[in-house]
């Protein structure tokens, strides 16, 4: 179960505040496939960050699994992520210098794995990702539709139990999309709770829920 | 994959910004690795040449200038023997040897000659003072006062001459100097008599060049005796540790017996010792801007790789890393620079001493080992510490900001 309650985000700029999330709550069960839609600035990243740990809320909480995490330690926050959560990016985010086999292993290595136990992991992932023939390239010698797979084998590496993607498919032909989004819905149903912001509604309504954001609140 | 990997993989991504991030602390640690090579080497060669002076310290009466010692060779002045004592018992680092004289002029058949009484060694270890705190039992620093001291060894009689000691003389015998032995024809074994006693030559000493070839030695004790001058004496000449010379022995010795001159013969060194103390200063100086330059060159460059991975930062976080993990990138991150640069600078740094040590000092210069770990354990302190702050900026990074500025 994933939880906020009366979440507000408001950030302080120089010419006044600006109020990305606005008292929202929403629950989103365990196993559910949620699609976040909303036009631009209207505080649907802000959410899925906090909704992930990675943007202290100016009010209210977030629960998963009954834990509200803003009250945790910094540290304890960082284990949840490591053991629970997976995100995944519309740029990807990987790491440059390292090769799509070192960019996977990285969850592992937080974790605290051995090499060889890394490795092997990394190369299974990337093989059902369909990148085993990729494995030591860098980022920048992939196509971005292998990049967003070597991203998602990454999210996959600490087999987390809830999925964040915010606009996974934003970057990437339809086609390539919609393979991504084919992934998503097969972590879904493998158990997983997959929350997926996008402005493209065509994802959206493949979704089991969506909830459109406005102005920092749900409107539908 | 395990951190080191990924420290090196981050830091040789940018090699031109690896090596102008390290430069400050490379060019810092080879500018005091060169000027503590050369100084080194630089301060071995005087400690040779002031070794090679044999006695180098001179404990004169306080009327009695070095110049009157060495032209007239004896005086009206005179010290209490007890400054033996103090010497000996006292803390001074650097004393390898002395020779308590009394010098008095007299006459051999109607010859004029000079008479010193001196003091042999086996005299020092049978005084339990001068033996049990006394110079003796000090570790030998220089090493040039360890073959004098061996009790059993029958020494050369150059030693007298050269390091102005000797181990057995009875009190009723005497060696004479070069010059007098042939005036007076007296060879090993001859009897003479002088102060109205008599004595058995022990030894001829072999020419030395100085007025030491003019003398003859009996034992201190005697001369005193037989010239009512009981624990006086007329100078008191030290083998001073090389280094010490040139560190501070002749202000110590002063401070210990302020009625007494002391002068050092050491001025003929005194542009090399000065030279040196000049460059060990430098060495000093560039310590303190190394600290500081480099340590503000790689603070800064820390920042600034910082802000410059702050999207990795915020990747690392969202994987789950906890702010000690990233504190511990960094910091190795800093350490390795640390040790590139400290490697980077002990090898340019010697390279520029075996290349400028004899044209500087003039004198030759090899590799100092053990200057390569100071060198690496000094840069990896100031890259460590000039990186802790930014560091820890970046362990407690907000990530969300970092991944939506993207």
């Amino acid at each position: 179960m994933l939880r906020a309650d009366n979440l507000s985000k408001i950030y302080k700029k120089q010419d006044g505040k600006v109020i990305a999330i606005n008292n929202l709550s929403l629950d989103i069960p365990t196993g559910d496939f949620v699609a976040i839609v909303g036009p631009s600035g209207s505080g649907k990243s802000s959410l899925l960050l906090m909704l992930g740990g990675m943007l202290f809320p100016t009010e209210g909480e977030v629960i998963i699994n009954g834990e509200s995490i803003y009250q945790l330690t910094l540290n304890e926050i960082a284990k949840l992520r490591q053991q629970q959560l997976g995100f995944i990016f519309q740029t990807f985010h990987l790491i440059p210098y390292l090769t799509a086999l070192e960019n996977v292993q990285m969850p592992m290595l937080l974790k605290g794995l051995s090499s060889k136990e890394q490795a092997e992991n990394a190369e299974s992932l990337l093989e059902k990702v369909g990148l085993s023939d990729r494995m030591d390239h860098k980022p920048s010698e992939l196509s971005v539709g292998q990049q967003q797979r070597i991203a998602l084998a990454r999210m996959l590496a600490n087999n987390p139990s809830i999925i964040l993607a915010d606009e996974p498919t934003g970057n990437l032909d339809s086609e390539t999309g919609q393979r991504m989004i084919q992934f998503f819905f097969e972590l879904n149903a493998e158990g997983r709770t997959v929350v997926l912001v996008t402005h493209d509604i065509r994802v959206a309504e493949q979704a089991k829920n969506t909830i459109t954001i406005s102005n920092g609140t749900i409107s539908g | 994959m395990n951190w080191n990997i990924f420290v090196l993989r981050e830091l040789f991504q940018r090699k031109s910004k690896l090596i102008t991030s390290s430069l400050a602390i490379v060019l810092g640690i080879a500018a005091i690795v060169s000027i503590s090579t050369i100084t080194t080497y630089s301060e071995e060669s005087v400690a040779k040449e002031l070794d090679a002076l044999g006695a180098n310290v001179l404990i004169l009466p306080p009327e009695v200038s070095v110049a009157d010692y060495y032209s007239a060779d004896f005086q009206n002045g005179e010290l209490p023997e007890e400054y033996v004592t103090l010497i000996a018992m006292s803390n001074v680092e650097g004393v390898d040897n002395m020779s308590p004289k009394l010098t008095l002029p007299t006459d051999i058949k109607g010859n004029r000659v000079i008479l010193t009484g001196i003091l042999p060694k086996s005299e020092f270890q049978n005084k339990t003072s001068w033996q049990g705190a006394g110079i003796f039992s000090r570790p030998k620093i220089c090493g040039s006062a360890e073959d004098v001291f061996k009790m059993n060894q029958k020494l050369p009689q150059e030693t007298l001459a050269r390091k102005r000691v000797i181990t057995n003389l009875e009190h009723h015998e005497v060696l004479v100097g070069a010059d007098i032995a042939k005036k007076l024809h007296l060879k090993e074994g001859a009897e003479i008599a002088m102060l109205d006693s008599p004595f058995k030559v022990l030894a001829v000493l072999p020419t030395t060049g100085t007025i030491d070839d003019s003398r003859i030695f009996a034992h201190l004790h005697t001369v005193q005796a037989l010239t009512d001058k009981d624990a006086l004496l007329s100078a008191i000449e030290v083998v001073g540790c090389c280094k010490q010379v040139s560190k501070g022995l002749i202000s110590n010795l002063q401070s210990l017996l302020p009625e007494a001159n002391i002068v050092t013969i050491a001025h003929i060194v005194d542009t090399q010792v000065k030279t040196n103390a000049l460059m060990r200063n430098l060495s000093y100086l560039l310590l303190m801007i190394i600290v500081i330059m480099g340590g503000a060159s790689i603070g800064n460059d820390m920042y600034n790789n910082v802000y410059e991975r702050r999207k990795e930062i915020g990747i690392l976080i969202a994987l789950g890393a906890t702010p000690k993990i990233i504190l511990k990138v960094f910091i190795k991150k800093a350490a390795l620079l640390g040790l590139l640069g400290g490697i980077s600078g002990y090898i340019i740094g010697t390279v520029l001493a075996l290349a400028l040590g004899p044209l500087i000092a003039g004198v030759h210069v090899f590799p100092i080992l053990y200057l390569s770990i100071i060198a690496v354990v000094l840069s990896i302190c100031i890259a460590i510490g000039a990186s802790y702050f930014p560091a820890r900026y970046a362990s407690r990074l907000e990530p969300s900001i970092a991944l939506q500025e993207n």
